[in-house]
């Protein structure tokens, strides 16, 4: 298959008062389409900000994003982006936050009712049709990040951006919405970036996880193929080997490759302590 | 037997509520009064006592009586001028008849709708002013930075420093043979929008300027054009800030607009005060006083209408307004 986006060769420095900050060097990845990745990293690598270069919301230093070919600037709904904490326009309804992305996208080429039937069919995709006419803070966090998702999808993007998307959601919650996730993405076979920090999480959902190194200057580091048959089942998958296997080689790579390195001795020592625990149980 | 439950503690609300809602309220006015009617009988003036509590009810009274007294007077002078023109109708079939206004001295009451209308007036029009400014200066920091020194010179001008170039301009540039407005009018109502507009303008300035960086990423994903983005998610998100100015500005253009009214003449409370005090009886001080009050009592109803305003508009229904 074909790449469907390019990231090449990307590198972004800020400036800062004492001078610029290289934040990310030369980062390429290549994905193709209907393609799930996951990128994972420590807090401050940088992922964040390959994201928003994707989104066009930074722009690259050097380097630059190709969508089929084609090299794209400024952001724009065909690379729709799920946001870490929903940013739902709290005074409007479920229906008029993907109303608003619908009516911008569509305006030109569905009828009114057409939208309507389009908005209430990306709602029902997440389940929640019932709460169409409630606003955000009439509903629970889970609820809207599954409008976000909804208003994200609603556009029919080529790429879809997803920062975090269940960072912010208990663990239960997580669990149910990664589910509907993978179901979605069985029918719409969409194009995925998403960022986590949850090793699980990446494991589960994605087709190729992209591991990064520590910043400033951070970079790919590793990059895994996730070779587990869908659907996945998530209990199922618990005590399976290969599952297992992915698992252990992402933790390696996060807590031994690249050991965040605290500034405080204390944080780091029981930081480490409690990795290493973790990784001798998994 | 849950029944019994909410109703006990329903009537537990009912009395706390009533207690801190009714009673100590009721408390606080009844000990000022009190104090006022004491130290009022101590202070003595060149036109006699400072009217106490008793003495205002008075009159109140008496500008009751004098407001009825003019408007029996008005309707009877109608009431002649039609049997007039009847009569010389009766004569004369081709007789057309003027009725005239009627021409008599405005009462208390009706200052009081000349003051309401000329502050409605000029923050109407300082609100029509200061919104859009704000909404412009608050999206684009260009604009702020030029526009932020002229603000802040001009924020703290006293009514009393600008009535005077207010007066001279309106007299040089409203000159008309049959007037629409009066230039008392005119001259109060500029003060006022002059002064009170800058709550308005500032708030909505950093209401706009503190949307959300994340709602601002949705917009810029989605390509909302200008004025959608304006509309949908600039105007909303400053809406709560936007309020907090417009009832800042609505205080000070009452506040203004009784200095305004003393200068200019403009027939409404604050030429009430001002020919109370230049006429100078025995019951000025009294009459003064109820004006007083009344100027208290319609600023904090002016206040609350502006409350009902933001409630109605607010999107956030759960956020305490006080």
């Amino acid at each position: 298959m074909t790449t469907h986006l390019d990231i090449s060769h990307i590198s972004i420095e800020f400036p800062t008062p004492k001078g610029p900050f290289k934040a990310l060097d030369n980062v390429s990845l290549k994905i193709k389409k209907g393609e799930f990745v996951s990128l994972i990293g420590h807090s401050g690598c940088g992922k964040s900000t390959v994201l928003n270069i994707v989104a066009g919301l930074y722009d690259a230093t050097e380097g630059g994003i190709l969508l089929d070919g084609r090299e794209v600037k400024g952001p724009g709904p065909e690379r729709a982006v799920v946001f870490q904490n929903h940013s739902l326009l709290p005074w409007l309804t479920s229906y008029q936050n993907v109303e608003l992305a619908v009516k911008q996208v569509f305006r030109k080429t569905k009828s009114k009712k057409e939208m309507h039937d389009w908005i209430m069919h990306n709602l029902e995709l997440v389940h929640m049709t019932h709460a169409a006419d409630k606003r955000p803070d009439e509903i629970s966090g889970g609820m809207k990040q599954r409008v976000g998702i909804a208003r994200a999808l609603a556009m029919e993007p080529s790429v879809l951006l997803m920062d975090e998307p269940f960072g912010a959601l208990d663990a239960l919650t997580r669990a149910h919405l990664q589910d509907s996730l993978m179901e979605i993405q069985k029918d719409l076979n969409n194009t995925v970036i998403m960022i986590t920090h949850d090793v699980d999480e990446a494991v589960l959902l994605s087709d190729r996880i992209v591991m990064m190194t520590n910043g400033p200057a951070a970079t790919v580091g590793e990059i895994l193929h996730v070779d587990l048959e869908r659907p996945r089942e998530r209990l199922a998958l618990a005590n399976d080997p290969r599952y297992v296997d992915y698992r252990t080689q992402v933790l390696t790579f996060l807590y031994e490759k690249q050991r965040k390195v605290e500034p405080i001795q204390a944080t780091a020592k029981s930081k480490t302590v409690a990795a290493s625990a973790k990784v001798a149980n998994a | 037997m849950i029944s019994n439950i909410t109703m006990a503690s329903l009537k537990d609300k009912i009395s706390a509520f009533s207690v801190k809602g009714i009673l100590l309220p009721v408390f606080g006015i009844l000990v000022f009064i009190l104090l006022w009617q004491v130290g009022a009988s101590r202070v003595h003036t060149s036109l006699g006592e400072f009217p106490g509590p008793v003495v205002v009810y008075e009159q109140w009274n008496s500008l009751v009586a004098e407001h009825q007294n003019e408007r029996v007077k008005a309707e009877k002078f109608y009431v002649r001028q039609e049997e007039r023109i009847a009569e010389r109708q009766a004569k004369d079939p081709s007789y057309a008849g003027i009725i005239r206004d009627y021409t008599g001295k405005p009462t208390f009451f009706d200052q009081i709708f000349t003051s309401l209308y000329t502050v409605l007036a000029g923050f109407g029009l300082a609100s029509l002013i200061a919104i859009p400014l704000g909404i412009l200066i608050g999206l684009n920091r260009s604009v702020y930075s030029a526009l932020n020194p002229v603000i802040q010179v001009f924020k703290p001008v006293s009514p009393l420093a600008w009535l005077p170039l207010v007066t001279m301009v309106v007299s040089a540039s409203y000159v008309s043979d049959d007037p629409m407005f009066s230039k008392s009018f005119l001259t109060s109502m500029f003060t006022v929008t002059l002064c009170c507009m800058w709550p308005t303008l500032i708030n909505t300035a950093v209401g706009v300027a503190a949307v959300e960086k994340d709602l601002l990423n949705v917009s810029k994903v989605l390509r909302l054009g200008w004025v959608t983005h304006v509309i949908k998610i600039v105007i909303p998100s400053a809406i709560p800030l936007m309020f907090t100015g417009l009832r800042l500005s609505l205080g000070i253009a009452w506040m203004v607009l009784i200095a305004a009214e003393m200068l200019a003449q403009n027939p409404g409370l604050g030429k009430f005060v001002w020919d109370e005090f230049q006429n100078g009886s025995s019951n000025s001080l009294g009459r003064i006083m109820v004006a007083v009050l009344m100027i208290g009592f319609i600023g904090y109803l002016l206040d609350r209408v502006m409350l009902a305003f933001q409630r109605f508009a607010s999107w956030d229904k759960t956020q305490v307004l006080r």
